[in-house]
């Protein structure tokens, strides 16, 4: 859906976005994570044809951007660096200039089109309301309405839950679950790691411009095949077994040997008392920062 | 698109701010006139001032002649220097851009947009202009030259036609220069400023004989021709020289507005 090759920016003697190879698979959720002035807002944006990139090919949908942008961005409902919208007007006045811009939606469906984003996005009530009189959490709703006006195949959202409160980010995001259900790809750019740990099905991590990770979610939380015990006997635990541990931190251990079932009949056939024992998979944070940190984590990485 | 930037300009509260204030000064002037039925001599003050105190239908050209130098540049800086630096700076101009619509029609959605609000500033200024000559003034059909023979109300009607829409190529000019400010900043503020500072460039050295050499390219030199247009008979150098002119200032200006514009990383 996504396919970038090379994909560089150079803005005088600084490279924003170095080289970057994205693939986003049709019915991915993809998080885009890197920390702020990482190059993804500068990738977001050529992948969007706003700015042009230094060299690399871009294809959305298999067409190559900017090139196709005609026939390539109506299908993309995108939300880039913050909600923005003609502060005079209402909610539905600027939905409907929006939507009349362009090739622009049939005018006769236009209203339909509208009321159904409003009440996606939970603004049906204040719709009619000036957009000066809207709170930062009612933008970037905003915002998404505008982005899924046309219904896109793929939405490019770049903090989408940025200045929502704890119950609207959780609305945003079981309406964006609700939008994938019903076939929609969506590249989630973000720097909330709970984020996208929670929605995401793969990740791309980019760091001081570069690619330095992407993959499956469900394979960077693999089980990393050590278990880890938590026991008040940690001193017989280790004895017990001996040769197979690989770190200890107080009563925490850590066992090398993916078989919780068969480290836990060792140690309780040996008399230690366990409290807790589960093989060990990586938290999102963990991976992450170990990517970041240069050293990619080739254990988890097949 | 043209439609979208039409309904954007006209719904904005500012477009009718501007044209209401632009009509406030030759209402004013108006009023004084016919108070104090002190009109400038004949030769002095504004064009036209002189000869509308008999003649109130001549007011709609001396009201244009009062908005002129000052009111109407402004106005016309001011929204065309707006018209993308104003998106970028409200950050609506990634979305424009993203529904998608092409660089260049935006640009051309603009420049039509701003034509338009130059044509109705005009227009209202003109109008109002008239309402209040032939109610506060003479209206005696009088209509003389500013050569001093009298005119027939249809060379006036078609003369008055003729000097509106010189008056509103002049403003094109102003409006393609800030349009093409307006395409390398974010700042809305800016673009209008650097116009106007174009046109105060200009002023200035039109009036300093140390700069005769440049006064013919100077783009305010023929804004005030169209008072020619009513000498008798009509004195074409000056509104033909001022046509040309401004017209190459908008080539030029639309070009480069082009150019860069299309180029452009839009990081707004």
């Amino acid at each position: 859906m996504i396919v970038t090759r090379g994909l560089t920016k150079r803005y005088g003697a600084v490279l924003a976005v170095d080289d970057v190879d994205l693939d986003v698979r049709t019915g991915d959720i993809y998080g885009f994570l890197g920390a702020n002035g990482s190059g993804k807002t500068t990738t977001v944006r050529m992948l969007l044809g706003l700015v042009l990139a230094t060299t690399g090919k871009i294809e959305l949908f298999g067409q190559a951007m900017p090139h196709a942008a005609r026939s390539v961005l109506p299908q993309v409902g995108s939300l880039v660096e913050g909600p923005a919208a003609y502060g005079h007007l209402s909610g539905r006045a600027n939905l409907s200039l929006f939507d009349a811009m362009g090739t622009g939606g049939p005018r006769r469906t236009r209203r339909a089109r509208i009321d159904e984003v409003l009440a996606q996005v939970g603004l049906t009530d204040v719709g009619r309301r000036a957009v000066n009189a809207y709170s930062l959490g009612m933008r970037q709703r905003l915002g998404l309405a505008a982005a899924l006006l046309r219904a896109p195949r793929l939405l490019v959202l770049d903090e989408p839950t940025n200045g929502l409160d704890p119950q609207g980010i959780r609305e945003i995001r079981e309406l964006l679950l609700q939008l994938h259900a019903g076939g929609t790809t969506i590249f989630l750019s973000s720097h909330l790691l709970a984020e996208v740990e929670q929605m995401c099905t793969r990740v791309g991590v980019l760091d001081r411009g570069r690619l330095v990770l992407q993959e499956k979610l469900s394979v960077l939380q693999a089980p990393t095949g050590r278990t880890v015990v938590r026991t008040p006997d940690a001193n017989r635990a280790q004895a017990l077994l001996d040769g197979r541990l690989e770190r200890r931190d107080g009563s925490r251990l850590l066992v090398r040997g993916a078989d919780a079932a068969e480290v836990n009949a060792l140690l309780v056939g040996g008399g230690v008392r366990v409290d807790e024992l589960g093989a060990e998979r990586r938290s999102l944070e963990q991976v992450v920062l170990a990517a970041t940190e240069g050293a990619v984590p080739g254990s988890v990485t097949p | 698109m043209i439609g979208v930037e039409l309904v954007k300009m006209l719904r904005r509260p500012r477009t009718w701010v501007t044209i209401g204030l632009l009509n406030g000064l030759p209402t004013l002037v108006a009023i004084l006139l016919a108070l104090t039925d002190l009109g400038p001599r004949p030769g002095t003050g504004p064009a036209f001032l002189s000869a509308v105190l008999s003649d109130g239908t001549l007011f709609p050209l001396a009201a244009l002649a009062i908005v002129l130098p000052f009111f109407l540049p402004i106005a016309v800086a001011v929204v065309a220097g707006d018209s993308v630096a104003g998106e970028a700076q409200a950050g609506t101009l990634r979305y424009v851009l993203t529904r998608p619509v092409g660089r260049t029609h935006l640009l051309f959605a603009k420049l039509v947009s701003v034509i338009a609000f130059v044509l109705l500033a005009v227009l209202v200024v003109a109008a109002t202009g008239y309402v209040v000559g032939t109610l506060l003034l003479g209206d005696q059909p009088l209509a003389s030259s500013v050569s001093g023979t009298s005119l027939t109300p249809a060379q006036v009607t078609g003369r008055t036609v003729l000097s509106i829409l010189y008056v509103v190529l002049s403003m094109l000019g102003v409006a393609a220069i800030a349009l093409f400010l307006s395409t390398t900043t974010d700042s809305a503020l800016g673009a209008a400023l650097g116009a106007l500072a174009v046109l105060v460039a200009s002023s200035v050295l039109f009036t300093l004989d140390a700069a005769a050499a440049l006064q013919p390219y100077l783009p305010t030199r023929y804004w005030l021709a169209f008072v020619d247009l009513f000498r008798d008979p009509i004195l074409w150098r000056d509104v033909l020289r001022g046509v040309l002119l401004q017209i190459i200032y908008v080539a030029v200006f639309l070009g480069a507005s082009w150019a860069n514009f299309t180029t452009k990383d839009i990081t707004s």
